[in-house]
């Protein structure tokens, strides 16, 4: 089963302060920390347990800059055995198709049964780039995967619904499945495979190599664009209850009786 | 006279909420655009959901077909594929939600329409359509402009336009199904419920949820504790249930439970959409988290900005003195 995962570096806001960087069209990035897109991060450990289950090959890819190597190596030293990122200053600023458009040019070159990628990239939540990708290398696709199962020529694949309801279809390989976080227990690194890894060449393809020219890329290559971000205004804003924390739950559970819920 | 459809959503054989949502932000976009709404109802015996939606749109598409009864991503694409390239609306919306995430992107690549997902509201400025979305979590909106293009495709968040239905009677026109065979390369196999837990914490009238600030899984008694004290049950965000350190049962949200307790006390977490859609019409609700511009603060009525490690504990003894007096 050759397999290849798409993986991002993304900025870790979930716990942090955000600011719009002047152009207004992104954050700053000062002071914040990096890491593997999350649900890209349960897209490669399906893969890997998927390569453990049946044989085959991993093969890394990620579109960025020479700050991706971090999070491309740390692919590799879990088990992907291969990698290639895709760079070159014309990429930027490129939306969900064009990104896609991009990812398709490096794949189709290569022999795959399996494209995984993770369903929702945290720092724009597109949730587009995978089906958008299936449809430019024409073959199926399906989203916000929970569960697969290989079988013959085919993918048994659990969609997750709202509610926690599951869609199970058939879909005939080679396919593209997104990935929802928590399908799998994504695991860590070892010393020696991290070791392993910084010897392996990551392959760097521009947009020359693969056949793009700049008006198929970038905001050029766009139809769409983002832009004068802003800091959600609150409607309405919580009564914040100030002290220490002795203090705070002193004056909250006196709320909380008055409202009569203790 | 631009025409605006929206992909009618069901799911077995009940029309989804976030279809009527979708028909008022038409039709309240519709009068700032001189257009019209279309509802393209797309399933097998499709005249209960034509009747429930004729109220909400100015003209109905309605393909009856087998191969339509439950939603396929390649099959829906097909069809919305041929009705646009026929009609070739201003606008497509489709919801963001399981159905419309697998089927949004791939369809605007064979149209070669421009796509914006997550779309909580479309405004025009300056003559042209402008979605609105975010990004990073909920923590930054943002404005998606788009290039000139025969048609734009947006999906659109649940709960982004309380339900509003017009006073139209729309026209019904009903179409032929371009489908001429099953889906061969994707099938259909079967729905799954949920699987029902220990917990129903649908049915608490106090609700503890621990998210992601609590860091580690060995962190979670002290907040079942704090749960026990008020006589609650513990719930929790999507990110505790995908790390395995709570079941799915107790995960509130839009891929778990909605819930309406009387008082919803939210523990480290952020307050990003797809939990707060499942617990925003909490009667109470109060949250305990280390970042200020936390989303969650946003739909509180209280909040402590602080270390829940510290506040939980202190927290669960106020309780306790209280009620012991």
């Amino acid at each position: 089963m050759d397999m290849i995962v798409c993986i991002k570096r993304v900025p870790d806001t979930a716990e942090s302060d955000v600011k719009i960087d002047s152009s207004g069209r992104d954050i700053d990035h000062e002071g914040l920390a990096f890491t593997v897109n999350e649900a890209d991060n349960y897209a490669l450990e399906e893969a890997l347990l998927i390569k453990e289950k049946l044989g085959g090959t991993v093969t890394l890819i990620t579109m960025g800059g020479r700050e991706s190597d971090d999070t491309i190596r740390m692919g590799l030293a879990k088990g992907a055995d291969t990698a290639i990122r895709l760079d070159d200053p014309a990429f930027a600023e490129s939306d969900g198709a064009a990104t896609a458009k991009i990812i398709a040019s490096a794949i189709k070159e290569l022999q795959y049964d399996l494209i995984l990628t993770g369903c929702m990239a945290s720092d724009n939540g597109f949730t587009q780039v995978g089906p958008a990708l299936a449809e430019i290398l024409s073959i199926p696709h399906a989203a916000m995967v929970t569960k697969t199962e290989l079988k013959e020529n085919k993918v048994r694949a659990s969609r997750e619904l709202e509610g926690g309801l599951l869609e199970v279809l058939d879909i005939d390989l080679p396919a593209v499945l997104t990935i929802q976080t928590g399908i799998n227990e994504p695991r860590y690194a070892s010393i020696m495979g991290i070791a392993k890894a910084s010897k392996k060449e990551i392959a760097l393809k521009s947009m020359g190599d693969l056949g793009l020219n700049e008006n198929e890329v970038g905001q050029k290559g766009s139809k769409t664009r983002i832009d004068k971000l802003s800091l959600p205004v609150q409607d309405k804003i919580a009564e914040l209850i100030p002290g220490t924390p002795e203090e705070a739950s002193e004056k909250l559970s006196g709320i909380l009786k008055e409202r009569g819920l203790v | 006279m631009k025409e605006i459809f929206v992909l009618i959503e069901h799911r077995q054989g009940k029309i989804r909420d976030v279809t009527f949502e979708m028909l008022t932000g038409a039709n309240k976009l519709a009068t700032s655009i001189d257009g019209n709404v279309t509802a393209v109802v797309c399933g097998s015996d499709v005249g209960g959901y034509v009747e429930k939606v004729a109220g909400w749109a100015h003209k109905i598409i309605a393909i009856d077909d087998s191969k339509l009864k439950d939603f396929n991503a390649d099959a829906y694409q097909q069809v919305l594929v041929s009705l646009i390239q026929a009609h070739k609306p201003y606008l497509t919306l489709i919801a963001q939600s399981g159905f419309g995430s697998d089927l949004a992107p791939s369809l605007a690549v064979e149209l070669d329409y421009p796509l914006a997902t997550d779309c909580y509201d479309l405004q025009v400025d300056g003559g042209a359509l402008v979605a609105l979305r975010q990004m990073y979590g909920g923590k930054v909106n943002a404005r998606v402009f788009f290039n000139d293009s025969p048609g734009i495709i947006c999906t659109v968040r649940a709960a982004s336009f309380p339900p509003e239905e017009s006073n139209l009677t729309a026209e019904v026109i009903k179409t032929d199904s371009p489908l001429t065979e099953e889906m061969a390369y994707r099938q259909f196999v079967e729905y799954v419920e949920a699987a029902v837990g220990d917990v129903d914490i649908t049915q608490a009238d106090i609700l503890v949820g621990v998210g992601r600030g609590i860091k580690d899984k060995d962190n979670i008694p002290m907040v079942q504790e704090l749960a026990d004290a008020l006589g609650g049950v513990l719930a929790c965000s999507r990110p505790i249930v995908d790390a395995g350190w709570l079941a799915k049962d107790r995960q509130v949200g839009s891929s778990g439970r909605t819930v309406k307790p009387k008082l919803y006390l939210a523990i480290g977490i952020s307050g990003a959409f797809q939990h707060t859609a499942g617990m925003k019409a909490a009667e109470t609700i109060i949250a305990v988290n280390k970042d200020g511009n936390a989303p969650i603060f946003g739909i509180a009525d209280y909040g402590i900005v602080g270390d829940l490690m510290k506040v939980v504990p202190a927290l669960k003894e106020k309780i306790k003195a209280l009620k012991a007096s």
